[in-house]
């Protein structure tokens, strides 16, 4: 065990002058470095006109583009070569085209066992009458965890890369100030609009993700409806109504909660599922509201995830703060 | 099919047709246009007019079930958001152009509209006045 260090003798050490870096209390280089304004080239005028005199003469005299035999052959050629050129790549594609076996031909190779099994049993096994949402949420829910797991990080490296912090150092909350003068004006038409239009939109996603499992629709397309309707609340109204609603805080919990949530249910079912052990998840009746198992739960995990990403990089990319 | 069956179809796929129709000349005006301003008037042709008609077309031609009903609010929509686009635009355009006095009539304040018209008037007289006056010397 060492003994505790006074304050001059850690100033000292490699470590104090490593965290003093690495937290930038002290740039390295100022006062060391001399720092000085670069002087611009100045090119005088008689170099100018050297040049634009020769790029001249190498045009007149030695290529004589008017006058040169070769160089008009090629020109012709290459427009005609061209015309040929699209002329048969198209006729190529087309026969490709005509070439193609009918659809839903049976001995095509997308004809195979995976998608007669999905679309024969696929209501049974996952309980949901949308076929697509039985399966990306219940055969491949891993590939769509994948997915939401690539949007957080998305919206975390747009955080990393654009977040200005409100009680940052060296007049960033200036920064964010001005920026705030810059905002549009507030317009009454639009607000009139958003006020109507604003729940319904938000509404109608919340639909959409509740209704993946019964109609066209699910997590990732009722998720972009509600972010879309909160960009345009934002809008419309500002940050200083939105800041009430949705803070960085709110952003961190909400998709923690989602991805750990569809993480753990998933991993149940898969250890469970997977093994032809019982899961005890019941599913339902097919075409009730609550029906299809674990499918209810990952939409709404999904949906909340993606309306967090849309706000997020709207917010971040127009002025790097919530 | 019946008379009646037959005068919908008829009537669905006239009003779809006339959809199209106003979509290729919102088209060709926003090309053919240069200002933003009148290309904005164009696009607003197709957003407003064309997608109603091609709207009750489709809902004609379909019968009435509860997709009908998704095409009107479909119709609402646009009609409540497109206008509302448009006066954002315009008003992005008016905002940020300095040289907007070239292209359209710029009133200052709209507040002395009433006033500012009125003077425009009086001027206009003045001037004709002048003329009449010239021409009978």
């Amino acid at each position: 065990m060492g003994k505790l260090k006074s304050q001059e003798e850690y100033e000292k050490t490699g470590s104090f002058r490593f965290w003093r870096w690495l937290d930038g209390r002290r740039d390295p280089y100022v006062g060391q470095v001399e720092m000085q304004p670069q002087t611009p080239v100045e090119t005088p005028e008689l170099t100018i006109r050297e040049r634009l005199w020769d790029s001249q003469a190498v045009r007149d005299k030695v290529y004589d583009i008017e006058n040169n035999k070769k160089l008009n052959f090629f020109h012709r050629v290459y427009v005609l070569a061209a015309i040929v050129y699209c002329a048969g790549l198209a006729m190529i594609l087309l026969a490709m085209v005509a070439d193609l076996p009918p659809t839903g031909e049976a001995e095509r190779p997308v004809n195979n066992e995976v998608s007669a099994r999905y679309i024969e049993s696929g209501l049974q096994e996952t309980g949901a009458v949308n076929i697509v949402t039985g399966m990306i949420l219940d055969y491949r829910a891993f590939d769509t965890f994948g997915e939401s797991n690539v949007l957080f990080a998305a919206t975390t490296t747009v955080l990393i890369l654009l977040h200005m912090k409100k009680k940052g150092k060296d007049g960033r909350t200036e920064e964010i100030a001005n920026d705030r003068l810059l905002e549009p004006k507030q317009d009454a038409i639009l607000q009139a609009t958003a006020t109507v239009l604003v729940p319904i939109i938000i509404l109608f996603g919340i639909y959409v993700i509740l209704n993946g499992h019964l109609s066209p629709g699910g997590g990732f397309s009722g998720g972009a409806i509600i972010g879309a309707g909160l960009i345009l609340y934002l809008s419309a109204f500002g940050f200083e109504r939105t800041e009430k609603l949705f803070t960085e805080k709110v952003y961190k919990y909400v998709s923690f909660a989602a991805l750990t949530t569809y993480c753990l249910a998933k991993s149940y079912s898969f250890f469970t599922g997977a093994n032809h052990l019982e899961s005890h998840i019941p599913l339902g009746t097919p075409g009730a509201i609550l029906s299809s198992g674990l499918i209810f739960l990952l939409n709404i995990c999904v949906g909340m995830v993606v309306a967090c990403t849309m706000y997020t990089f709207y917010v971040m990319f127009r002025k790097g703060d919530f | 099919m019946s008379a009646w069956e037959w005068i919908r179809l008829l009537a669905g796929g006239a009003l779809l047709l006339g959809g199209l129709l106003i979509f290729l000349i919102e088209m060709y005006g926003v090309f053919r246009f240069k200002y933003v301003l009148n290309r904005m008037h164009a696009a607003a042709l197709g957003d407003t007019l064309g997608i109603t008609c091609s709207m009750a077309g489709l809902m004609l031609l379909s019968g009435f079930r509860f997709s009908t009903l998704k095409m009107a609010m479909v119709i609402v929509f646009l009609w409540l958001t497109s206008p509302v686009s448009s006066h954002l635009l315009a008003r992005l355009e008016a905002g940020t152009n300095e040289e907007l006095g070239e292209h359209c009539e710029v009133y200052e304040k709209l507040e002395t509209l009433e006033a500012e018209l009125q003077d425009r008037r009086e001027e206009q007289q003045m001037q004709e006045a002048q003329e009449q006056k010239e021409e009978a010397l």
